[in-house]
């Protein structure tokens, strides 16, 4: 295979396992925040319980995202010399940003966060927490800065030519609010904060189903489903937003989401469908002219096509950007779906007692993980063939240094080792939900959980 | 442009210098005490260590992903030529920096024997390996790599592992595991820290032996790092500050002053870093093919006006991860208590 695939599903790989640590950490330290206040504000035992046990889960999922973002930091330079010698003046500066206005602060408080409990005060605590999060969230804003700047490149201007090109920054505010940086952020955060909402929505749901910890997880129920209405419906704003920047400047990748071929003709919006890229049409369910409407408040005007770019132009897997842009938007809506009908049964006093729903909240974590992950996707390969977009191909990005062996070398190494990651922390998380909180008196410590507490304090 | 009459591209060599020392100094003491691990046997006294840098590893490693993105951002074209060029080595301490991670996070989790025995191997053998990667990348950074004039590598990756590089490798680790014995002396009591006494004594004498060794081979063999040096004598000040800061780590060591021991072993570290940059500047990465092909702090830095704002970036950010790094280790002073959150 050729070094450029075989770097592309490098890359591919180790950023998709990367994505579902991140935003789970941003959402539940968003929720921790919450029931830590709480804490503070009531002084009830169960907040304190309640911010406990989920800390636990944080710790787990923060340590496999530090992890693999390390990864990541080292791969634009391993993989892609000659995109880091392109860009390295802004998205190096992004990169640097990020690591210590935001990487420092909150692995500066995790330590606090996880064994300060005995060691500070609880506001010192709360505010160590509060950190973490804050930390958490600054360090999406630079990432999603640096990458939305490869999507609307601003503020910069290129200097040399042929290999030694690179892009200089003019305007440093200009690169850091690029014409797609509020949208995009606003999006990947709301994003993540619903992975938060709904990994807690699903484990209280899960125990509530079991009949375990009832008052703890109705109280933890509660909380995370406001964070997923609320988010879930700001979602959608933003989400709109952010196709109508894709819109105007980048046509290509939104002609390639709704599968749009014709030159500068009326477009329709797919509820589902399949994209025939032989054919340059696509068979499937969709509302007349609703892309027009949506892009440009009309439903009979004209969108820009596929057909108006050059074939060399323009990304190539059309039907997966289609598909996994569709999934994204279903699990969106399902997760607002959701979300308002655990609202309505709540204002009707009804919520517990629907054990179906809760058996459909217990899967339910599954949706944001799927929505970012697809989302992720489409919105990467919709703007193929460029890496920095009409700027710098894909193809030429490459390190010249690095050969096909390598690169299947460190790609065998990081399937296999990914892999036995990702199933010793389903392995972990899901012992430490099954164990659930810890109490003195919890009596559905089974005498193996009990034996186990002991051994391990 | 300058500030204060040195150049934007000399203040970012002394910065990204002053970060990666600041990574060796601290996440220096935590890879030196996982290095140590098995030579503790019982699980208490794992717990102990493990639980020593519990609370601040995390926060040490934060120095290499700035020094990264510092890299990045001031020398895009040594960041690029660099890791491209040190493709394996580099996925190695990647590998390195995962299994140690999870190494840490994992090993409490399970009260099984073979469990915890397994991440202890894993934790040990990734974090010697992350102390030795360090010292080899550095020894072929002394060396020079075979760069061409287009600034890329074109050596295979079985020349990194040469006599130099592997001589530092096992001197890095020496060092660290120095390091690590002597802040973990301070955190531990009765018998563990009667343990680590005898440890930390044995890893000075094995550093010892190693710095030597060193020094030596790279006197005979790679003269060029003492060139600076020998045209300006009044630089000799600084082997001759190294040669005593070592010998005061042994002087605070017999006289059990664990915490200026180790101040002592931070600074050879500093010194160590302050020899090697001194013999380097202004090249940032030598080329072994010629020296028109080295990689220097001008022909490899990003443009003026990126140095300046990641400079007022620095002068901004730096004092506030100082604040909350000193404010992390002021909470968690004196010696390790297990409780019901510890690992």
């Amino acid at each position: 295979m050729n070094v450029e695939i075989l770097a592309r599903v490098q890359f591919a790989f180790t950023i998709a396992f990367h994505y579902i640590y991140p935003p789970l950490s941003i959402g539940l330290g968003l929720i921790m925040v919450i029931m830590e206040a709480m804490y503070l504000r009531t002084g009830k035992k169960l907040y304190e319980q309640m911010t406990k046990f989920f800390v636990r889960i944080f710790a787990l999922i923060f340590g496999i995202g530090v992890a693999t973002g390390i990864v990541m930091e080292f791969e634009f330079g391993t993989n892609w010399a000659v995109y880091s010698k392109y860009v390295g003046d802004v998205f190096g500066s992004a990169l640097a940003a990020e690591g210590i206005f935001a990487f420092a602060l909150e692995s500066g408080f995790l330590g606090v966060l996880l064994f300060g409990w005995n060691k500070v005060r609880p506001w010192v605590h709360f505010l160590a927490t509060l950190m973490v999060t804050v930390g958490s969230m600054f360090s999406a804003v630079w990432i999603v800065v640096a990458n939305s700047w490869q999507q609307t490149p601003a503020g910069f201007h290129i200097v040399g030519t042929g290999l030694n090109a690179r892009a200089q920054i003019t305007d440093f505010w200009a690169m850091v609010f690029n014409p797609s940086s509020v949208q995009r952020l606003t999006h990947v955060w709301l994003g993540a904060f619903l992975s938060g909402a709904f990994l807690v929505l699903s484990i209280s749901a899960y125990y509530l189903v079991k009949r375990r910890h009832l008052e703890f997880s109705k109280a933890a129920f509660k909380i995370s489903l406001v964070v997923a209405t609320v988010c879930s419906l700001l979602q959608l704003v933003a989400g709109h937003e952010s196709a109508k920047v894709v819109a105007e400047y980048q046509p290509a990748k939104l002609a390639a989401l709704e599968g749009h071929y014709p030159k500068d003709s009326v477009a329709d919006m797919y509820l589902f469908g399949y994209v025939d890229q032989n054919k340059q049409q696509v068979k499937g369910v969709a509302i007349p002219g609703g892309l027009s409407f949506l892009t440009k408040g009309d439903f009979k005007k004209p969108v820009t096509g596929l057909n108006n770019f050059k074939p060399e132009d323009r990304p190539k897997a059309v039907n997966f950007v289609f598909q996994t842009y569709h999934l994204m938007v279903a699990c969106g809506m399902l997760m607002i779906g959701l979300s308002l009908l655990g609202c309505y049964l709540w204002w009707r006093g009804k919520l517990f007692e629907q054990r179906w729903l809760m058996r459909i909240f217990a899967f339910s974590v599954l949706l944001p993980q799927i929505a970012n992950q697809v989302g992720w996707y489409s919105a990467e390969v919709g703007r193929q063939p460029w890496v920095v977009y009409g700027l710098l191909r894909t193809s030429k990005a490459l390190s010249q240094a690095v050969t096909a062996g390598e690169i299947v070398f460190s790609l065998i190494l990081f399937s296999w080792v990914y892999l036995v990651l990702f199933v010793l922390f389903i392995y972990i998380l899901n012992k430490k939900i099954k164990h659930g909180p810890y109490d003195e008196e919890n009596l559905d410590h089974s005498p193996r959980h009990i034996e186990m507490v002991d051994a391990l304090s | 442009m300058t500030f204060l009459g040195i150049d934007y591209q000399t203040w970012w060599f002394l910065l990204i210098g002053a970060v990666f020392t600041g990574y060796i100094i601290l996440d220096g003491f935590d890879l030196g005490a996982g290095a140590l691990h098995l030579f503790f046997v019982k699980e208490q006294s794992r717990r102990i260590v493990l639980n020593a840098i519990g609370p601040v590893w995390d926060g040490n490693e934060v120095w290499i992903v700035i020094g990264g993105g510092a890299l990045f951002a001031g020398f895009p074209v040594v960041y690029a030529t660099m890791l491209s060029a040190f493709y394996v080595p580099f996925m190695l301490f990647l590998l390195g920096i995962i299994f140690r991670a999870i190494s840490i996070e994992f090993r409490s989790k399970e009260p099984m024997f073979w469990w915890r025995r397994m991440w202890d191997i894993c934790y040990t053998c990734s974090s010697a390996l992350i102390a030795f990667l360090l010292g080899l990348i550095l020894g072929n950074v002394i060396e020079g790599i075979n760069v061409g004039p287009d600034h890329v590598f074109h050596g295979s990756f079985l020349d990194f592992f040469n006599m130099y590089a592997i001589l530092m490798g096992i001197t890095t680790l020496a060092l660290l595991m120095m390091h690590g014995a002597i802040y973990l002396v301070m955190k531990t009591e009765d018998r563990l820290y009667a343990k680590l006494t005898i440890l930390v004594r044995d890893t000075t004498i094995f550093f010892v032996i190693m710095i030597l060794l060193t020094s030596f081979y790279t006197l005979l063999y790679e003269p060029h790092m003492a060139k600076v040096i020998r045209s300006f004598p009044e630089l000799f000040v600084i082997p001759v500050m190294m040669v005593l800061a070592i010998a005061n780590i042994t002087r605070q060591i017999t006289k059990r002053k664990y915490i200026y021991a180790f101040v002592s072993s931070a600074v050879t570290i500093s010194l160590l870093m302050i020899l090697v940059a001194i013999e380097l500047y202004p090249n940032m990465l030598l080329s072994s093919q010629s020296p028109a092909n080295h990689l220097t702090i001008y022909n490899s830095s990003s443009s003026e006006k990126t140095l300046g704002i990641m400079l007022t970036f620095a002068a901004i950010g730096v004092p506030l991860v100082v604040g909350y790094t000193t404010f992390v280790f002021m909470t968690f002073k004196g010696k390790v208590k297990l409780d019901e959150m510890s690992y």
